[in-house]
């Protein structure tokens, strides 16, 4: 990997990090009609996130072993996007469904925030190892890189939640937030496909 | 006028220092504290800045409805008297509950709180009882009034009074909200609903209620910041009818110093909002930005 991909690969992070803690927030407005505001609403939904992320840093590392490359990086941030489509669109068919079928609202909840943020944030989750992957250049770097990355997407994962509940729910509806969403993360993928192919 | 009002605020503090806190606990969902002076025990859900009481009751007459809104709420059965079944959103201390347990003690009366521990300390502080007629369902409103829709439940008059220590939970106050709770009225149905006026949410609130339920009744009395929207849903009745039947209920209330023979003057019909603003739903609610009051 050449110099110029870091800051590049770094704003990437601080996209999908800012992104991941707005969806999440979201999760709980969304969810709130059907199974309501209680706590157990918050905990199936960071209970869903922490396991989808789990599941996508896995799989994510796994992916970087082979030809890692902008190409692929900015797939994984197409990817997402396209899945969170689905959320927006089918959102209230989904929760209409499990309303029905599960009475407990701790397992409703639990059921329908997997369905809804399963894969967007599990794709997202796999952004982190693949950063890393991109960035390491020799062993003795390594834990710097890692640092500054978690540092770097974690920050946007901090002005992500604030942007969405201090002021982006103020001003828009839900879903025209989640498109927004969508469509940066189309944009980010985009850009690293570009650079990717001018750098190739 | 200064040194008047001087006297009254030493005066009021005083009158906060004699309260003692007779109970106190963090429940899942706020902290609760009951206090008690000289003449009256209150259910405060303390948040810092500004606790207020949810609900009084008056020792030396425990029938007495303390608070000014709790009695507006009655307002309700000037337009369906004989309510036989009733949904109440948000138990408090228990007291609308427990005053309409009396007078209709053949209606069926549904409460639903969040809150387990509200339930334990209306009990045990505030003379609230369960029966075959009364009972609490411990569960989010929105998530009760779904299914209830779903069983085709239908009420003659619904309630709304959910009130954390802040303001309304901002899932019970959409479009989409007062909707599925009109779904639940049966034909003779009536919604009351206790707001705030004085909340920056006064002109949101009033345009989503009229959205749903078109025209209500914008019930204010000059004593209180409350607001209580009093509607069917369809025509409304005017105010000699609401008249003749307060003032046949007026005797039935004495004993609960609830003065509904004063009420109709104030049920106006007058849009005092800015109905130019958007209404809330689930997809727009900024409650928590817009409380603040």
């Amino acid at each position: 990997m050449t110099r110029p991909v870091n800051p590049l690969v770094y704003s990437l992070a601080f996209v999908s990090g800012f992104i991941i803690m707005a969806i999440e927030l979201l999760g709980g407005r969304i969810l709130a009609p059907y199974f309501g505001n209680s706590i157990y609403v918050w905990g199936s939904i960071i209970s869903v996130f922490m396991i989808s992320l789990a599941v996508g840093y896995l799989f994510g590392g796994k992916l970087s072993v082979r030809d890692p490359g902008l190409m692929r990086y900015g797939c994984f941030f197409l990817l997402a996007a396209i899945t969170l489509v689905p959320t927006m669109i089918y959102g209230n068919m989904v929760m209409d469904a499990v309303f029905l079928h599960i009475e407990d609202p701790r397992y409703g909840s639990l059921v329908a925030s997997s369905l809804l943020f399963f894969l967007p944030v599990a794709i997202l989750g796999m952004i982190a190892p693949y950063s890393v992957r991109l960035l390491v250049e020799n062993t003795r770097h390594s834990g710097q890189v890692a640092g500054r990355l978690y540092f770097v997407s974690t920050l946007g994962s901090a002005l992500g939640t604030l942007m969405t509940s201090f002021y982006l729910v103020l001003w828009f509806e839900v879903n025209q937030i989640l498109f927004t969403m969508a469509l940066v993360l189309s944009i980010a993928g985009l850009s690293s496909m570009l650079y990717g192919k001018l750098t190739d | 006028m200064r040194i008047l009002l001087l006297i009254l605020i030493i005066a009021a503090c005083s009158c906060v220092r004699a309260e003692t806190v007779i109970h106190k606990e963090k429940s899942l969902y706020r902290n609760i504290e009951v206090k008690e002076s000289s003449y009256r025990r209150c259910l405060v859900f303390a948040v810092k800045r500004g606790a207020r009481n949810q609900t009084c009751i008056n020792l030396a007459d425990p029938d007495r409805v303390v608070f000014p809104y709790a009695r507006m709420t009655f307002a309700g059965l000037l337009l369906n008297p004989e309510p036989a079944s009733v949904l109440i959103i948000g138990l408090g201390g228990g007291t609308i509950p427990t005053v309409l347990s009396r007078l209709y003690p053949e209606a069926t009366i549904h409460i639903v709180e969040i809150d387990a521990a509200v339930v334990r300390v209306a009990k045990k502080y505030f003379n609230f009882t369960e029966s075959d007629k009364v009972t609490v369902f411990i569960q989010d409103a929105r998530v009760y009034i779904r299914r209830a829709g779903l069983k085709k439940l239908a009420y003659d008059l619904i309630i709304l009074d959910a009130f954390t220590g802040d303001y309304i939970p901002a899932h019970l106050m959409t479009v989409e909200f007062l909707q599925e709770t009109r779904s639940i009225m049966s034909e003779r149905g009536v919604l009351v609903a206790n707001t705030f006026s004085t909340s920056r949410l006064y002109d949101h609130e009033s345009v989503t209620y009229q959205r749903v339920f078109g025209p209500f009744f914008n019930f204010k009395m000059p004593i209180t910041g409350n607001r209580v929207v009093v509607t069917n849903g369809h025509e409304l009745p005017g105010r000699k009818v609401l008249q003749d039947r307060a003032n046949k209920l007026a005797d039935r209330f004495v004993k609960y110093a609830v003065n509904i023979d004063d009420f109709p003057r104030y049920m106006k019909h007058d849009k005092d909002w800015n109905e130019k603003v958007r209404p809330l739903t689930d997809q727009f609610a900024p409650v928590n930005l817009l409380r603040g009051n």
